[in-house]
């Protein structure tokens, strides 16, 4: 699988190098010929995964480590289905066989540390792994201490259910176990954090299973927010299906909980508390942890990046992509995450070439189910400008309200079918 | 090998995309065929082989994936979301999208 059958053009084409770098790159062949690069990818998820594939794809002589610590992943996306008893577990689990297969040498292990000045990477195992270019895609970590009585322990009682797994089935048989006519009692996190609408498909798919399940049941929703994402479509769909089951209280509304109480599974607010049968907190948010310590981060706990490249304007030769990244106007979603990791990807093998990177173009659908054959989506295109990532005007926005229910049925049939496409797009 | 494979048919797409660029020296910003088509995999599935309920593009009429994706960015087309995704696109960029996936095997 030589590199030599890739001419310099078509090389550039794939890369989406500029027609001025193209001339460039010409001048300097023997760069590509003795064509030695090293990534380590760090993170296995929506960004990480889309990366270490992409890198292989766009120069297949680059050497690709891509360093997760999970033997699987599970993902965020279609957890609420799981959570909501729609899906087994083993549906949102996806392997690394596919990236092996693409030639990416997948290391389970945990980063300790990542050295910018020497460009080396700790493992936890002690070994040590060296690149010329590293992407860091760690998604998201919590900030416990943002809600008094919050902690990594509490969260073996008050599940956040907000990165998949085992917290997902925690969750998952806590509401089985609730009896009917008991109270599921959930508290979104403040912006910004991952997957704005999740709190909302989250809170339908938890109704949609006591609507059947146990109808006596209700939902009390506690959000620091005065506006959440698709807020006019979920109301709209909670109304219709699942009326008088839940109690949404805003910001105005006193819901801003400031402390919580495991024991009594209860959660504080300024003027008072609400007890659930089920609760679940989710944390304020900031970059995956591996972000702060290599000190790629700001204040606000999330990596500053250049947002053409995702190199990190913090430490050159790291770039970040997905949720840890300030990538905005993007959300922290997973379909973000992976079309920022091919155009990140296309990056840093064409500044391994000593070539000038492209311009980016990328968009971002977001599906969220209402119900099992209730779906509804946003969806924007993005383009690059004066050194920003900026919404191209005209295109995106949300599905209508007052739609049919063969289009709701649609989309729910669409929100499928990304799933099974990006995950393809990704690990298969 | 598949992958291969489907890596030299990318190639291809990115030498006659490339010439198509070059007809057009305006749009040297433009991204490639290649580059754009990255995002629509997310739905349509990798090299527009989709896996669910989205239309698989590989392979498909080129003029034909033009048309649908000039309709749904005029408005005359209605769809659920190709309605508000192509009006993020310019004509060339249709042009390009269309010339990768028709471009694609099957």
């Amino acid at each position: 699988m030589s590199k030599k059958n890739i001419s310099r053009r078509t090389f550039n084409q794939l890369l989406g190098a500029t027609g001025a770098a193209t001339a460039i790159g010409l001048a300097a062949p023997s760069v590509m010929a003795a064509g030695h690069g090293r990534v380590v990818v760090i993170g296995g998820g929506f960004g990480g995964a889309t990366a270490a594939k992409y890198l292989k794809q766009f120069d297949p002589s680059l050497d690709v480590t891509m360093v997760e610590p999970n033997k699987t992943f599970v993902t965020c996306p279609f957890s609420n289905t799981v959570i909501g008893g729609l899906h087994d577990i083993s549906f949102i689990t996806q392997s690394f066989d596919g990236l092996r297969a693409q030639g990416v040498n997948v290391v389970h292990d945990l980063v300790t540390m990542i050295d910018a000045a020497k460009k080396e990477i700790k493992l936890k195992s002690g070994k040590t792994l060296y690149y010329d270019r590293c992407i860091v895609s760690p998604g998201i970590d919590f900030k416990y201490d943002a809600i008094e009585g919050n902690s990594a322990a509490l969260t073996q009682t008050i599940p956040h259910a907000w990165k998949a797994g085992a917290q997902t089935t925690l969750l998952r048989k806590q509401l089985e176990a609730m009896p009917d006519g008991g109270t599921f009692l959930i508290s979104p996190p403040p912006n910004p954090f991952r997957c704005p609408p999740g709190p909302g498909e989250r809170i339908s798919l938890v109704a949609n299973y006591f609507k059947q399940h146990k109808p006596k049941s209700k939902i009390v929703v506690l959000d620091p927010k005065q506006k959440f994402s698709k807020q006019g479509l979920f109301k709209e769909g909670w109304a219709k299906l699942y009326p008088g089951m839940i109690d949404y209280r805003h910001q105005s509304d006193d819901g801003v909980v400031l402390r919580v109480d495991g024991d009594k599974k209860t959660l504080y607010t300024d003027f008072g508390e609400v007890t659930g049968d089920v609760v679940n907190l989710i944390p304020a948010q900031k970059a995956g942890k591996i972000a702060e310590i290599a000190g790629l981060t700001n204040e606000q706990g999330w990596c500053p990046i250049n947002q053409q490249t995702f190199e990190s304007t913090i430490h050159k030769n790291i770039h970040v992509i997905g949720d840890a990244s300030i990538s905005s106007p993007m959300p922290k979603s997973g379909f973000a995450a992976s079309t920022q990791a091919k155009i990140c990807a296309g990056a840093v093998a064409a500044m391994l070439q000593g070539q000038a990177p492209g311009t980016p173009k990328f968009a971002n659908t977001c599906y969220s189910l209402v119900s099992a054959d209730y779906g509804i989506s946003v969806a924007m295109v993005y383009g690059f400008a004066d050194g920003h990532i900026t919404k191209i005007k005209g295109s995106g926005g949300l599905s209508p309200t007052g739609a049919s229910d063969e289009f709701r049925k649609q989309e729910a049939k669409y929100a499928e079918g990304w799933y099974k496409s990006i995950t393809k797009d990704i690990w298969g | 090998m598949k992958n291969y494979a489907s890596f030299k048919i990318a190639i291809v797409a990115g030498l006659s995309l490339a010439t198509i660029g070059m007809a057009s020296s305006a749009s040297a910003q433009m991204a490639s065929g290649q580059v754009l088509a990255n995002t629509c995999f997310s739905c349509h599935g990798p090299a527009g082989h989709s896996a669910g309920d989205m239309p698989t593009l590989a392979g498909k009429d080129g003029e034909a994936i033009k048309f649908l994706l000039e309709g749904y960015r005029s408005g005359n087309l209605k769809g659920t979301v190709m309605n508000r995704i192509a009006k993020g696109y310019s004509s060339e960029e249709i042009k390009a999208l269309a010339g990768y996936f028709s471009s694609q095997a099957k």
